[in-house]
């Protein structure tokens, strides 16, 4: 049912258009050992995985200690590195050339969650918090509670680097999101939930909870348990209530982490590449994001471009093949070649959309070094493909 | 069953496969002689706005298209706060409580924490409009809800079951109760938008599958941003074996004056549209085995074609009549 692992080919060269940004040389970037953590972001389905992956095993067969963390791999990405099973610690990668070593892992949002209560709290408090049907809806649906858990499991995998010296780089993937500056967001909102006015509310007056409110509380207070139990269920603001107490205590804790997390990626050992494709909304993403690492102080390595149309015919535009393959199909002769023309305009109209969203791009950002992976026929699933995506990384390939 | 006794489109597909340009094609389809569509967005992305090039929508149905033969297409961009507010006005006559609630994030915890309630009042708020009558009629012969991403549609349309988990009585569980019916009813379909790759067809399978095991209706497969293929059968088999015969291209190109100015270049032209018809065959080949994995699911599949250069208004209007020749209509 699947498709052949043939390695990915791109044996044409794309084109180089006017003015575009000097390219980047990654592997300055990953065999810096300053360099300690990368993180991939940009908008979903632009293959923030694979360049996370194909990083690593660069810089793992460079003589790097790596570990990738990624977030949501396509099936076949996972099990070429080994990841058969979803248990939140990185396991070795075999299969990797060189020195280096290269372990990966898959975040699994919940465990990270339960295991960061359960640090924080003694066990009978772990066990009534991970049981209450609260704390369940918050570790699997709470919006960001993604890009919170991929910050805390970093944070952790750094400090495990640090103490027992396993890596010495780690890369991570980001999660799906809307937009790619979720991941950024996500502590912030998550520490301002934890701590904000209406947690405290609820957690104060724990004790009225179902009683015949509006006597001897506050109007202000009586008010908003009305409306609430109206609109909730008394049932449910009790549940509610019982949560938050039992969770109140761990609040401090979860946020300072959130924020030494957070400024670990101020740190100067840290790097964010910005994945895109070359389409309109991938690179409008790609923007924002650009402009909010600026403004948070946070270093940018480049930008990784993926899917960029190749040819090896650039000497031939877009209405010189069409006006060939007219000539073509008016004589009624050379009907392959006719096709073929066909086939090479539209290829050209594709690439010089591209180049000008991608020149569009690099005006707005000229700082902004790029490197550019070609389109593949198929998608990337060996460690043959990574490889081969990291010499298109690397300026290797396409050059 | 006709596609006139479907009244709720939910259109869901992974990210980048154009479930908001479909779902927008559809809502065209779907109003084109004289009728009436409502196209709802839940994410809060405004993309409805910017496909039909209108500034972005408020928290009202507005008109946004006239479709061919009179018609028209409304939309709604649902914000989960507003339709909180809302809820609270309409059931209990709250509006100024909410509006304290609001201030002290009251609402923004509702709707982001509390289980699946900013679900139940995004599918409360289509619902409600699926259902909304006027004179004995209903207002819109059919809602198009441009839907989450299929790996987390199934959520967004089941969400009640949570609900009932923690909420057992009481009028959050009698509103959800109320949105099942409609999502469960025979006038539902819920489509998904793929394009022939390995991970959108996955997740379409995926997708179907955990929709049958809740339950929920699957309409339509729509194959999303298919080309034309342009080499025949043998043609593609040649390129792929790399017997495409040289010094006949070399010679045709000649003839279409597309060779001659530079000599030096010619066999490498010919080596580049030889490179490039492999890759064509490959990418073609590929596409049939995921076009077969679709077609096992054995649901109908409507097939809409890549448009070069972007979606603006007339290329909508060009989806939407492709739509309707493949029986959305």
């Amino acid at each position: 049912m699947t498709a052949p692992a043939k390695k990915p080919r791109a044996r044409a060269t794309p084109v180089a258009p006017p003015a575009r940004p000097a390219t980047w040389d990654v592997d300055a970037l990953i065999d810096n050992e300053a360099t300690r953590i990368i993180v991939c972001c940009g908008s979903g389905g632009v293959g923030k995985t694979t360049t996370a992956a194909a990083l690593g095993l660069r810089a793992a067969e460079r003589g790097r200690r790596v570990c990738v963390m990624t977030i949501d791999p396509a099936r076949r990405l996972a099990q070429s590195m080994g990841l058969t099973e979803l248990d939140n610690e990185p396991r070795p990668v075999s299969g990797v050339q060189g020195d280096g070593e290269l372990s990966a892992m898959m975040l699994d949002m919940k465990r990270t969650f339960d295991e960061m209560v359960e640090g924080h709290a003694d066990a009978d408090r772990a066990e009534q918090i991970l049981s209450n049907p609260f704390y369940q809806a918050l570790s699997s649906s709470f919006a960001g509670t993604q890009e919170y858990m991929a910050m805390e499991k970093l944070g952790r995998l750094r400090a495990t680097a640090d103490s027992e010296g396993t890596w010495d780089l780690i890369i991570v993937d980001t999660p799906p999101s809307r937009s790619a500056l979720d991941f950024l967001d996500a502590p912030a909102r998550m520490g301002s939930f934890l701590d904000g006015r209406f947690i405290r509310l609820l957690t104060a007056p724990a004790r009225s909870a179902g009683k015949g409110f509006g006597r001897l509380v506050s109007t202000g207070f009586g008010m908003f348990t009305s409306v609430l139990t109206k609109v909730i269920g008394g049932q449910v603001l009790r549940d509610l209530q019982a949560f938050v107490g039992a969770f109140e205590a761990l609040f401090g804790g979860f946020r300072e982490r959130a924020e030494a997390t957070y400024s670990l990626l101020q740190e100067e050992g840290t790097s964010f590449v910005v994945v895109a494709v070359p389409e309109r909304d991938a690179l409008r993403e790609a923007s924002y994001f650009v402009e909010r690492l600026k403004a948070d102080q946070m270093p940018l390595a480049g930008l990784v471009l993926n899917r960029v149309q190749a040819t090896g015919a650039p000497m031939l535009s877009e209405e010189q093949a069409l006006a060939g393959a007219e000539r073509l199909d008016e004589a009624e002769e050379g009907e392959l070649t006719s096709s073929l023309l066909h086939l090479h305009a539209q290829r050209m109209a594709t690439l010089s959309r591209q180049h000008h969203l991608a020149d569009r791009f690099s005006g707005a950002h000229p700082g902004v070094a790029v490197a550019e992976v070609p389109a593949f026929a198929g998608d990337v699933h060996d460690l043959e493909g990574l490889r081969q995506v990291g010499r298109f990384l690397a300026g290797e390939l396409s050059r | 069953m006709a596609r006139d006794d479907i009244r709720l489109h939910v259109v869901s597909g992974k990210g980048g496969t154009g479930k908001t340009t479909v779902a927008a094609a559809l809502a065209l389809a779907l109003a084109t002689g004289g009728r009436r569509t409502l196209l709802v967005e839940v994410e809060g992305r405004q993309g409805i706005a910017q496909l039909f090039d209108v500034p972005p929508l408020p928290y009202s149905e507005r008109k946004v298209a006239v479709a061919p033969g009179g018609g028209d297409v409304y939309a709604l961009a649902i914000d989960a706060e507003e339709a909180m507010l809302d809820y609270l006005d309409m059931f209990y006559s709250l509006r100024r409580a909410g509006s304290a609630l609001r201030r002290m994030g009251a609402i923004e915890f509702a709707t982001t924490i509390a289980p699946g309630l900013r679900d139940v009042l995004l599918t409360g708020k289509f619902c409600e409009a699926v259902k909304r009558q006027e004179d004995g009629e209903f207002v819109y012969d059919a809602v198009i809800v441009d839907a989450p991403p299929t790996g987390r549609v199934t959520r967004f349309l089941n969400v009640n079951r949570e609900v009932a988990d923690i909420a057992k009585v009481g009028p959050i569980r009698s509103q959800a109760d109320s949105v099942m019916r409609v999502i469960n009813s025979p006038h539902t379909a819920v489509h998904l938008v793929t394009l022939l790759e390995e991970m959108p067809v996955q997740e379409t399978i995926d997708g179907v599958e955990a929709l049958h095991n809740n339950g929920l209706p699957s309409g339509q497969i729509i194959v999303n941003m298919l080309r034309t293929p342009l080499l025949d059968d043998d043609e593609l088999a040649a390129a792929s074996n790399d017997t495409l015969d040289r010094d006949t291209i070399t010679a045709d190109l000649k003839a279409a004056g597309v060779i001659g100015r530079r000599g030096a270049t010619t066999a490498a032209l010919v080596e580049a549209l030889v490179d490039e018809a492999r890759d064509h065959a490959e990418r073609v080949e590929l596409e049939r085995q995921e076009r077969d994995r679709l077609d096992r699911l054995g649901l109908p599949i409507v097939s809409l074609p890549l448009v070069e250069g972007g979606i603006d208004l007339s290329a909508l209007y060009d989806l939407a009549s492709q739509l309707r020749e493949q029986g959305l209509r």
